[in-house]
C-alpha cells in the first residue's frame, strides 16, 4: 500500500474529486467518440503525426484556450475566496495551490501556446515561406509543452499540486518546507515544456533568417515577423537559464544537493537571482509577439502603413537587450543596498522609453487614416488606455525605495495583470478574431466579438483597479483570508465582481466560436479585412504548400503593394514542390518524455531508466532514418489551384 | 518656496481624491509615521502626479486620433496616405520620456540613500537595535541592549532610529510596517537591516508580506509607538516579570504554528546567534565568530526533524 499513497493526493476536497471525475468522464468520451466515430485513423493521420506549421499552430490553440479555462478557474475561485473577510470557502493550503497553478498554468501554459500559435500559423505565412526551417522539429516542440503541461495538469489529481507560488522561492520550494510531489511537478513538467521552447527559439530564428520570400530584406519583413524573431533571440536566450535552474531544484529536491538549501552553504536567495534572470525576459517573450499583432491590426484598420517602421523595430531590440539588465527590480527588497538598486531602478525606468515609442507609433498610425471599427480592432483601441495604465505603474514599480512599499502586496499583483491582461490576452483576442477566417474560412460573429471585448475590459477594470488601492492600504498578496478589521473587504468584493463580469466574457468567447461555427457564412474572400501583409494573399483555406509560387517582394507591405500599386508577387510557372513527410516519432517521443516525467516525479528510476533509453532510441531512429520529404507534382498543384479558385 | 507650495498643492489634490475614492480612511502607505515612510508616500505622490499627465496626454490623443479619424467621418474614397515617419516627431517622441525617466531615476537613487540610512532628523541619538527573525509563522524580536525579547509584538520608542536586523529560521519572509517604512527581505543565510523611526506615538500594523506558506496570512505582529520614558519603563517591568529565555524554550517557540504575544528576558542571540552570510554581506555583525554560522541553525534543524 505504501507505493501507492504517494499518488494519493495530501489534501483532498470536494473540488478535486470532482475534478477527478470531470478528468475520467472526459478521458472516457472522448475515446468512446473517436471510436464511435471512426476518427483514431484520422486523428493519428491529420493531427498526431503531422509537421504542417498551420496544423501545429491550431493545436496549441486549442491547448491555449483549454488552459485558459483552467487557468481562469483558479483565479474566480480565489476571487471569490477572497471576497468577503474571514472566507472559508477555500483552505490556506488550496488556495496556494490554486494561486500557484494559476501563475504557471497562465504564463506558461496559456499565454506561451498562444504565441506559439500566432508564430506558427503566421509567421511562414508572412514571410512567404512553405513550411518552417525544421518542420519535424516544430512538432516535437508542440508535442514536448502539450505532454508538459499535461504532466503539469494532473498534479491536481495524482500527488498534489506545487504550493509554492509560480516564483517557487526555495527555501519554501524545498523538501524541508514542502515534502509532497507537488513541487517535483514545477521542476519537471516545466522542463519538459522548455526543452519545446528553445527547440521553437532555434527552429524561428533559423526560418526568419534563412527562408524569406526573395526580395524581402529584414527592414520589410512585417511587424509580427520582426517580433516574432526577437522574442525567439529572447527565448534561446533565457531559456537555458530555466533549464539549469529547474535543474538544480531538481537536485535539490531529489537527490540532497544544497545550492538553495538553508544549511551547508545554500543560498535561498540564488533561486530568486536566476529565477527572474529567465522571468523577466519571459514576460517579453509575451509582450514583444503581442506588439506584432497590434501592429498588423492597427496598420490593417487605419488603412495606413504603420508609423515609424524603423523605430518600431529598433524599439523593440533595445527592449530586448534591456529585459535582461533588470532582473533584480523583483526583489529590491533583498537587501542589496543603495547602488545596486539604483542601477536596476534606472535600466527599469529606461524600458519605458522604447515602449512609450510603441505607443506613439500607433497613435501615430491612426493619424489621417480611415478607422474601421472591428472587434480586432476594438481590442487593440482598448489595449493602447488600459496598457499606458500598467505601464506608468510600472514606471512607479521601478521607483525602488517606493517599491519597499509596493512589493509582495496587491499593488504589483494590478501591476502585472494590468500589462499582461490588457497587452498580452487582448492581443491573443484580437489576433484569434483576426486569423479566424484564414484558418477556418469564416468570420467570428462580430456582434458577439464586441460584446466580449466590452464585458472583459469593464470586468477588467473592476478586479484590478481596486487591488492598486488595496495593496497600498496594505494588503499583502498571497494571503488567502484577511480579518474584517483590515478593511480590504469592499475593495476585493468589487474585484470579485469583475472577476465574474470577466468569466462571463471568456464563456462568450466560447459561445462565439459555436455560434459562428453555425451560422456564419462561408462565403468570404481570401482577404476578408483588406489587410496588408503576405498571409492574406494566399488562398483561404491555406492549402498544405502554402504559395504555389514563392511572392517576389518589394516593400514591408507586399500584399497591399500588389492591391495597390500593381505589383506582381506570384511570377513564373508552377513547379514541383518539395514538402517534408509527417512522422509519428515526435508524438511518441513526447508520450515517453511524459512517462519518463512521471516516473521522475514520483523518484521511480526503474521506469525512468527505461523511458531515458526510449528517448534516445527515437532520437537514433531519426539520425538513422532515410527521410527525404516528397514532391507535390505540377499536376496536384494546378488542380488544388483550380478548386481553391473556384471555390 | 513658491514651487514647493504649488507641488504641496498637487499632492494634497491627489492625496483627496485617492482618499474620497476609498472611503475617506487615509490608505496606510500614505498615511507616513515615519520619515522614511513619509519620503516613500511622497515618492509616490509624486510618481503618481507625473504619470497622470503622462495618461491623459495618451487618452486625449487617442480620443482625437480616433474621433477625428473614423472611417464613417472620412469621404468613402478617402485614401489614407502612406507616411514613413518624421525625425522630429520621434526626438520629441524619446526626448521627452527620457526627461522624464531621468527626473524620477534622479529622485529615486536620491530616495535609495535615503531608505538606506539612519533616518534624517535622527543621527544625532544612537540608534536602538532591535533582531527581528521570523520562523513559521511568527516574529521573534531581541532587543539585546536591553536584554529582553518579545514574540508577535513589537515595542518602540519615537524620536529615535530603529536599526533592524532581519533574518528567518525558514522561508523568505518580508519584514513589513507600512506607516513606518517599506519592507525588506529575512532570510536563513544572512543578515539584513532596515532603518526605521516613528514621529509620533500610536499602534501600527506590522506582518509578513512575503509568502511563507500555510500560515502567512496570520503571519502578522503589533507595533506600538511610545515616548522613550514609556518605553524604558516597559523594559523595567518586562524585565521584573518575565521570565527568562531558554535554548529548550526557544526551541519549542521555531516549531511551525502561531502564537500569541509572549515577553521573556534575555535574548536568543547567545545560544541562536544570527547567520554571517557568505563573507560578502553587509555589515555581517563582527559580535558572532565565523562558526556561529552551523550553530545559527541548530533551532530550525530541531525544527524540522
Amino acid at each position: 500500500m505504501d507505493f501507492f499513497d504517494r499518488f494519493a493526493v495530501p489534501h483532498p476536497s470536494f473540488a478535486i474529486y470532482a475534478s477527478m471525475a470531470a478528468i475520467g468522464l472526459t478521458i472516457i468520451a472522448v475515446i468512446a467518440g473517436l471510436t464511435y466515430f471512426k476518427k483514431w485513423g484520422y486523428l493519428w493521420r491529420e493531427w498526431l503525426t503531422t509537421v504542417d506549421h498551420k496544423r501545429i499552430g491550431i493545436m496549441y490553440l486549442l491547448s491555449a484556450l483549454l488552459m485558459l479555462f483552467r487557468g481562469g478557474v483558479d483565479a474566480i475561485m480565489m476571487r471569490a475566496q477572497l471576497a468577503v473577510p474571514d472566507n472559508t470557502l477555500l483552505d490556506a493550503q488550496h488556495y496556494n495551490e490554486i494561486f500557484t497553478t494559476h501563475g504557471i498554468v497562465m504564463i506558461l501554459f496559456m499565454a506561451m501556446p498562444f504565441i506559439m500559435f500566432f508564430m506558427n500559423f503566421v509567421v511562414p505565412l508572412q514571410i512567404g515561406a512553405r513550411d518552417v526551417a525544421f518542420p519535424r522539429l516544430n512538432a516535437l516542440s508542440f508535442w514536448l509543452f502539450f505532454m508538459g503541461a499535461m504532466l503539469f495538469n494532473i498534479s491536481f489529481v495524482v500527488g498534489g499540486s506545487p504550493d509554492a507560488g509560480w516564483t517557487s522561492y526555495f527555501p519554501l520550494a524545498g523538501t524541508e518546507f514542502s515534502a509532497s510531489v507537488g513541487n517535483n511537478y514545477y521542476m519537471i513538467a516545466i522542463q519538459i515544456a522548455g526543452i519545446g521552447t528553445l527547440m521553437t527559439g532555434i527552429n524561428f530564428i533559423t526560418t526568419i533568417l534563412k527562408m524569406r520570400a526573395p526580395g524581402m530584406t529584414l527592414m520589410k519583413m512585417p511587424m509580427f515577423t520582426w517580433s516574432a524573431l526577437i522574442a525567439n533571440v529572447i527565448i534561446v536566450f533565457a531559456f537555458p537559464v530555466l533549464a539549469v535552474l529547474l535543474a538544480m531544484g531538481t537536485l535539490d529536491r531529489q537527490f540532497g544537493t544544497n545550492f538553495f538549501a538553508m544549511d551547508n552553504g545554500g543560498m535561498d536567495m540564488l533561486w530568486a537571482n536566476i529565477f527572474w534572470v529567465w522571468g523577466h525576459p519571459e514576460v517579453y517573450i509575451l509582450i514583444l509577439p503581442a506588439f506584432g499583432i497590434y501592429s498588423e491590426v492597427i496598420s490593417t484598420f487605419a488603412r495606413r502603413n504603420l508609423y515609424g517602421y524603423t523605430s518600431m523595430v529598433g524599439s523593440m531590440v533595445i527592449i530586448s537587450l534591456l529585459s535582461f539588465l533588470v532582473w533584480a527590480h523583483h526583489f529590491f527588497t533583498m537587501g542589496q543596498g543603495a547602488f545596486t538598486n539604483s542601477i536596476f531602478s534606472i535600466t527599469t525606468m529606461a524600458i519605458a522609453v522604447p515602449t512609450g515609442v510603441k505607443i506613439f507609433n500607433w497613435l501615430l498610425t491612426l493619424r489621417k487614416g480611415k478607422i474601421v471599427f472591428t472587434t480586432p480592432m476594438l481590442y487593440s483601441m482598448l489595449f493602447i488606455p488600459l496598457f499606458t495604465l500598467g505601464g506608468v505603474t510600472g514606471v512607479m514599480l521601478a521607483m525602488s525605495a517606493a517599491d519597499y512599499q509596493y512589493h509582495n502586496t496587491m499593488f504589483l499583483v494590478a501591476h502585472f495583470h494590468n500589462v499582461i491582461i490588457p497587452g498580452v490576452v487582448y492581443a491573443m483576442l484580437a489576433g484569434l478574431h483576426y486569423y479566424w477566417p484564414k484558418m477556418f474560412g469564416f468570420m467570428l460573429n462580430e456582434r458577439i466579438g464586441k460584446w466580449t471585448a466590452w464585458l472583459l475590459s469593464i470586468g477588467f477594470v473592476l478586479a484590478f483597479m481596486p487591488m492598486y488601492i488595496s495593496g497600498l492600504d496594505g494588503q499583502a498578496r498571497r494571503m488567502y483570508t484577511y480579518s474584517e478589521s483590515a478593511g480590504f473587504g469592499p475593495m476585493n468584493m468589487v474585484s470579485f465582481v469583475g472577476a465574474a463580469i470577466m468569466a462571463i466574457g471568456f464563456v462568450l468567447i466560447v459561445y462565439n466560436i459555436y455560434y459562428s461555427t453555425r451560422y456564419e457564412s462561408r462565403d468570404i474572400s481570401n482577404d476578408p479585412w483588406d489587410a496588408r501583409t503576405l498571409e492574406w494573399a494566399t488562398h483561404t483555406p491555406v492549402p498544405e504548400y502554402n504559395f504555389a509560387i514563392l511572392p517576389d517582394v518589394r516593400t514591408n507591405e507586399a500584399y497591399w503593394d500588389a492591391k495597390k500599386n500593381g505589383h506582381v508577387l506570384f511570377k513564373g510557372e508552377f513547379e514541383k514542390i518539395h514538402m517534408p513527410n509527417n512522422s509519428g516519432i515526435p508524438f511518441i517521443m513526447s508520450c515517453i518524455f511524459f512517462v519518463w516525467g512521471f516516473s521522475f516525479i514520483f523518484s521511480l528510476w526503474i521506469p525512468v531508466i527505461l523511458t531515458t533509453i526510449g528517448i534516445f532510441a527515437c532520437m537514433a531512429l531519426r539520425s538513422f532514418e532515410q527521410d527525404h520529404g516528397r514532391y507535390i507534382s505540377v499536376k496536384e498543384i494546378e488542380e488544388t489551384e483550380t478548386n481553391l479558385r473556384g471555390a | 518656496m513658491h514651487k514647493k507650495g504649488t507641488k504641496w498643492a498637487i499632492y494634497s489634490v491627489i492625496f483627496t481624491i485617492i482618499t474620497v475614492l476609498t472611503g475617506c480612511e487615509p490608505l496606510l502607505v500614505l498615511d507616513p509615521k515615519g520619515p522614511q515612510a513619509a519620503r516613500q508616500a511622497s515618492d509616490i505622490l509624486l510618481s503618481i502626479g507625473i504619470m497622470s499627465v503622462i495618461v491623459i496626454v495618451v487618452f486625449a490623443l487617442l480620443v482625437y486620433m480616433l474621433v477625428k479619424y473614423r472611417a464613417s467621418k472620412q469621404r468613402a474614397d478617402y485614401e489614407p496616405p502612406h507616411i514613413e515617419g518624421n525625425l522630429w516627431v520621434e526626438v520629441i517622441m524619446v526626448g521627452i520620456p527620457v526627461l522624464i525617466v531621468a527626473f524620477l531615476s534622479y529622485v529615486s537613487v536620491q530616495s535609495n540613500y535615503i531608505v538606506e540610512a539612519t533616518p534624517k532628523g535622527y543621527e544625532d541619538k544612537e540608534p536602538l537595535v532591535v533582531y527581528a527573525s521570523s520562523s513559521n509563522w511568527k516574529w521573534h524580536f531581541s532587543y539585546p541592549e536591553e536584554g529582553i525579547e518579545t514574540v508577535n509584538y513589537l515595542y518602540i520608542p519615537t524620536d529615535r532610529a530603529l536599526e533592524f536586523k532581519l533574518y528567518s529560521y525558514g522561508p523568505i519572509t518580508s519584514f513589513w510596517i507600512p506607516q513606518l517604512g517599506g519592507q525588506k527581505y529575512a532570510m536563513a543565510d544572512m543578515v539584513t537591516t532596515l532603518h526605521l523611526a516613528a514621529d509620533v506615538p500610536g499602534e501600527f500594523m506590522g506582518r509578513n508580506a512575503n509568502f511563507s506558506g500555510k500560515g502567512f496570512a496570520e503571519n502578522t505582529f503589533n507595533v506600538t509607538a511610545m515616548s522613550q520614558e514609556e518605553f524604558d519603563d516597559w523594559v523595567k517591568e518586562v524585565k521584573e516579570t518575565a521570565k527568562p529565555i531558554t535554548e529548550k524554550k526557544f526551541e519549542d517557540l521555531l516549531e511551525p504554528g502561531h502564537l500569541g504575544q509572549q515577553t521573556y528576558t534575555g535574548t536568543h542571540l547567545d545560544f541562536s546567534p544570527p547567520p554571517t552570510g557568505h563573507n560578502h554581506t553587509e555589515e555581517s555583525s563582527e559580535t558572532h565568530e565565523k562558526e556561529s554560522h552551523t550553530d545559527s541553525h541548530a533551532g530550525h534543524e530541531s525544527m524540522n526533524h
